[in-house]
Parts: C-alpha cells; structure tokens; sequence
C-alpha cells in the first residue's frame, strides 16, 4: 500500500493515470461506434496506415505523432472516399492500404541515419513515458468527441444504424460520415503514444466486447466501455509496474482477462438458470 | 363511374423517361409511371428486373442517367420528400445496439433538424402508432431481441410516423409468418384510405387481392390500371411465381406488349 501511495506521488505515473482514464473515454465512444458499424476492419487499416506517417516523421526531422495524425486523416478520408466511388473491393483496398502505410515506415526509418530512438513505444506504446504534451492532445481530442457525441448523439446514432434510410431523410450522411471516421483516425493517433500501433484496436475493441455482454444499447455500451476500460488500463498499469512488463501489452492482457470472467460469469449463470428451470 | 374516380387522382410524384442504373450498368431504361394520391401499386417482376433499382430512384438514392423523378408540391415538405420507406429486412443489422422505440423515432430526423429535440405531438403519434402495431409493450427492447415480424413492425413505425403522403414497401412479406403477413395487408388497405402506397412483392398471388394496380417491371415498365393478375401476364415478365389457388381464377386477359 505504502509502495502504491508514492508510486502516486511520482509525476510519471500521475501523467499515466490521466492518459488511461482520456484513452478509455476516447477509445470507449469511438470504439463503441466501430463496433456498432462494423467498420473495425477500416479502423486496423487506418492504424496502420499511420505507420508511414511516424517513419515520415523520422526521417524528415519532425514529431513523429503530427506524421502519424497526417497519414491516419488521408487514409481515413481516402477509404471514405474510394470505397464509394471507386469499383475497388472494400476489403482488399484496406488491406493493400494497411501494408502500404506499414512499408512506407520501414522504408522511412530505414533510411533515416543512426538508429531510430523510441521506435518501439510507438509500435508497442509506452503510458509510462507519455508527456503533458501528449495528454493536452488527449484532452482537446476527449472534449472534442465529448461535445459531438452529446450534440448529435441521435444523428449520429441513425445513421450508424441504417445510412440508405438516413439518405432517404435528406440528413447530411456525407458530411458525419467524414467527420466520424476523422475522429476515428484522430483517436486511434493519439492513442498510440498510450498502447502503441500493435494494441490500439484492442483498445478499440475489448472493452466494448465485454459491454456487449451486459448490454444492447448505445450508450449504455458507450459508458460500460469507458470504465472497463479504465479499469483494464489501471489493472494493466499496475501490473506493468510491479512485474515491470511493457505497459501496453499488460492493459491488453488485464482487458481480455477482464473479458474472460465476464463471459465465464454468463456462462455459469446461464447453466444454472437453466438447472432451475429443470427442476 | 370510372371518369368520376379519375377527377378525384391527385398526382404525387411523376417519373419521366427514367433510365437508371449502377455504375456503368443500366437497369431501368426509359421508364415512365405516374403516382397518384390514394393509389395502391404492386410491383412486380422478376429477380434482377429493377424492382428494388425503380423504388431507390424514387427515393432519390440512385441519380438518374436520363429522365426525371418529378415531385409535385404536396410531397414535398422542409428539405425532404414526403415519402416513407421500409426496406427489405437484411439491410438491417440485426445486432445494432438500439432498441424499438429509438428506431421508430429514427424516422423523425428529418423533422426534428439535427440538435432540435423532438416535438411532443411527434412522440404522441409515435407512441400511438407503436400501439397500434402492438410494439408499444416492447418498445425498449433492443431490435437483437425480436422476431422478424415484431421488426417488420418496428421498421413499418418508421416509415410511417413522419406522416408521409407516399409508403414504399420492398418485399414486405419475406422472413415473417403468415399471421403477420395478412395483418400487414389488412394494415395497409386501411394506411391506403389516406395515403399513396408502392409494394413491391414476390407474392403476386395474395397482393393482387390488396392493390389497385400493377407495375411490372423488367428492364422497362409496364403499368395495368387493375389488379388482376394472369398466367398470360407473367409469363410475358418471366415471372418466377405460380399462382396457385383452389377453384376459379377471376381471369383477365391483357393485351400483350408491343416488342
């Protein structure tokens, strides 16, 4: 307890705690859309696309996170784009974007001189090493989605729901679709500095999977997502600290633990409701 | 008789010489039909034919490559048509967290402007309608939870609690139980004392008995300004449908088109 009270104490892992709680809100509203429309595939290729942009960064001497919020934006815009108009199928347009994004940062990192610093916390991410920059990013980004869900939570809910029946309304589709999949881009970004290229999906995806357990509903999901996020991220902080494993991969690892009881406690109510109902 | 109902057709919306399609693929060409006030059209046609490809030009879904969907006035109201659509049932994702009540309100967004809240005389009739589908007891149940019909009803609230002049139905009749289905038609016959409705349906047997007039639709269209369906008629389509009944078939012979 003592050890816990002055690991609270120490600046970095204030930052860390901060960081967990804007990342399983942002991840918690924007993770809930992707789930909910099934565009998770969309949001790996958008990931990993970003890739190119941090070996941009690299390579052309500047912060490698702005690299990253390009390429995220362009990718995000471009399967918007193309998978309406071009004759391309979706899928294979994303994957082919997904390795292209990760090519371009090998091929960036490669040929920048000397060795890439801090490379592996941004494909593995480091919560312990996030700066006050980095949680003012986070902040805006959680205020921003904040505001946005509040306002058009109904709109935006609608046309996840059915887009064809919302067009037929004559609502402006185009317009929150775009809007949508840039603060999906912006809140995979942003996140990586937290869990890292590999595991943001899994930010994206686990907590609302648990949710999806206890609930049907939107914003139910919304707001289960967002503290079993928390939850997993703070479990997963600690773990990293007292076994001093990688940070990102730790809340990864608490979240599907996380996900296991809860499906194990469904289970074994589910059999025992129907014993009952046996006898 | 026949010169006194014709003073009374209000026409709503006119397609003129339509020709559409997808991409480069023409579906529909040089397409012509006029819906009036108070008509009951089914659609009918083969698989392919453009059944579904005619209601989304309609809806404005799919831009014309030649021709016009003209709407006159009192269709139109705000920024939108005053249509209401039910699409066919696996457009929808079954397992989209939102429940029955928050679906039917879907149908309001285009009055409602975005932030505006909804006005109370809206979700009066939303309420009421619901009742009257008998979905109002499950109203807060999540659409993952229902049957295809209990959806079909929901999906139906939608499209009608915008108080539309014109009802869209594609293939109302698939995934749900025969119960259902003549509730449905019985519904529409009485929505039909006040609205337009456009069906579009497989089940050319039993829609005969419910609408006004036919519109077969395979690659062009064909528009008989009555209900009777014949062996003769949809052969001509290459309609994929037997009709079976017992005894007598009311019977009329049309007239076989021109090419």
């Amino acid at each position: 307890m003592e050890n816990l009270m002055s690991l609270l104490a120490m600046n970095f892992f204030r930052n860390a705690l901060l960081a967990s709680l804007l990342a399983s809100i942002t991840c918690g509203i924007i993770g809930t859309y992707i789930v909910s429309r099934r565009i998770v595939f969309i949001s790996g290729g958008i990931t990993h696309a970003s890739f190119g942009g941090i070996g941009m960064g690299y390579y052309m001497g500047f912060d490698p996170i702005l690299g990253a919020v390009m390429f995220g934006i362009f990718s995000a815009l471009g399967i918007e784009f193309f998978t309406r108009k071009a004759d391309l199928r979706e899928d294979s347009a994303i994957a082919m974007l997904w390795a292209l994004g990760m090519a371009l940062g090998i091929i960036f990192i490669f040929l920048t001189p000397g060795y890439a610093p801090n490379l592996m916390s941004y494909l593995f991410g480091n919560i312990l090493t996030v700066s006050l920059t980095d949680i003012l990013f986070l902040t805006l980004l959680t205020l921003g989605i904040g505001a946005f869900f509040i306002l058009f939570y109904r709109m935006i809910l609608f046309i996840s729901f059915d887009e064809e029946y919302a067009l037929t309304n004559n609502t402006p589709v185009r317009l929150f679709n775009m809007i949508l999949i840039c603060l999906v881009a912006l809140t995979i970004v942003l996140n990586i500095r937290v869990v890292g290229i590999i595991l943001v999906m899994s930010l994206l995806t686990i907590p609302q999977a648990i949710s999806n357990l206890f609930t049907r509903y939107f914003h139910k999901m919304i707001f289960l997502s967002i503290f079993f996020g928390f939850v997993g991220s703070i479990s997963g902080l600690v773990f990293s600290y007292v076994y001093d494993i990688p940070s990102g991969a730790a809340i990864i690892f608490a979240l599907v633990l996380m996900y296991g009881i809860a499906k194990l406690f469904f289970i074994v109510r589910k059999s025992f409701t129907q014993k009952q109902h046996a006898l | 008789m026949m010169f006194e109902n014709l003073t009374y057709m209000v026409p709503l919306i006119e397609i003129r010489h339509l020709t559409v399609g997808y991409e480069e693929n023409i579906i529909l060409s040089d397409v012509s039909l006029t819906i009036h006030d108070k008509d009951f059209i089914g659609v009918i046609g083969p698989n392919g034919g453009g059944k579904t490809t005619l209601l989304k030009a309609i809806l404005g879904l799919l831009q014309p490559f030649r021709g016009e969907v003209v709407f006159h006035d009192c269709m139109t109201e705000g920024n939108h048509h005053r249509i209401g659509y039910l699409p066919q049932i696996n457009n929808i994702d079954r397992k989209f967290p939102i429940s029955v009540s928050e679906v039917v309100k879907s149908g309001l967004m285009s009055k409602k402007r975005i932030i505006k809240k909804y006005a109370p005389k809206d979700l009066e009739y939303a309420g009421e309608l619901m009742n009257e589908m008998g979905i109002y007891e499950i109203r807060n149940k999540a659409i993952g939870e229902l049957s295809g019909g209990q959806i079909q009803r929901t999906l139906l609230c939608r499209a009608l609690v915008n108080q539309p002049k014109l009802l869209v139905l594609d293939e109302p009749n698939t995934y749900v139980d025969n119960r259902f289905e003549r509730e449905l038609y019985e519904k529409l016959r009485r929505f039909n004392e006040n609205i337009a409705i456009l069906l579009v349906s497989h089940d050319i047997g039993t829609i005969s008995t419910y609408v006004k007039s036919i519109a077969c639709v395979n690659h062009s269209l064909h528009y008989h300004p009555g209900n009777k369906i014949t062996p003769e008629l949809m052969e001509a389509y290459e309609c994929p449908i037997q009709i079976i009944t017992h005894g007598k078939i009311p019977h009329t012979v049309l007239h076989q088109h021109e090419s």
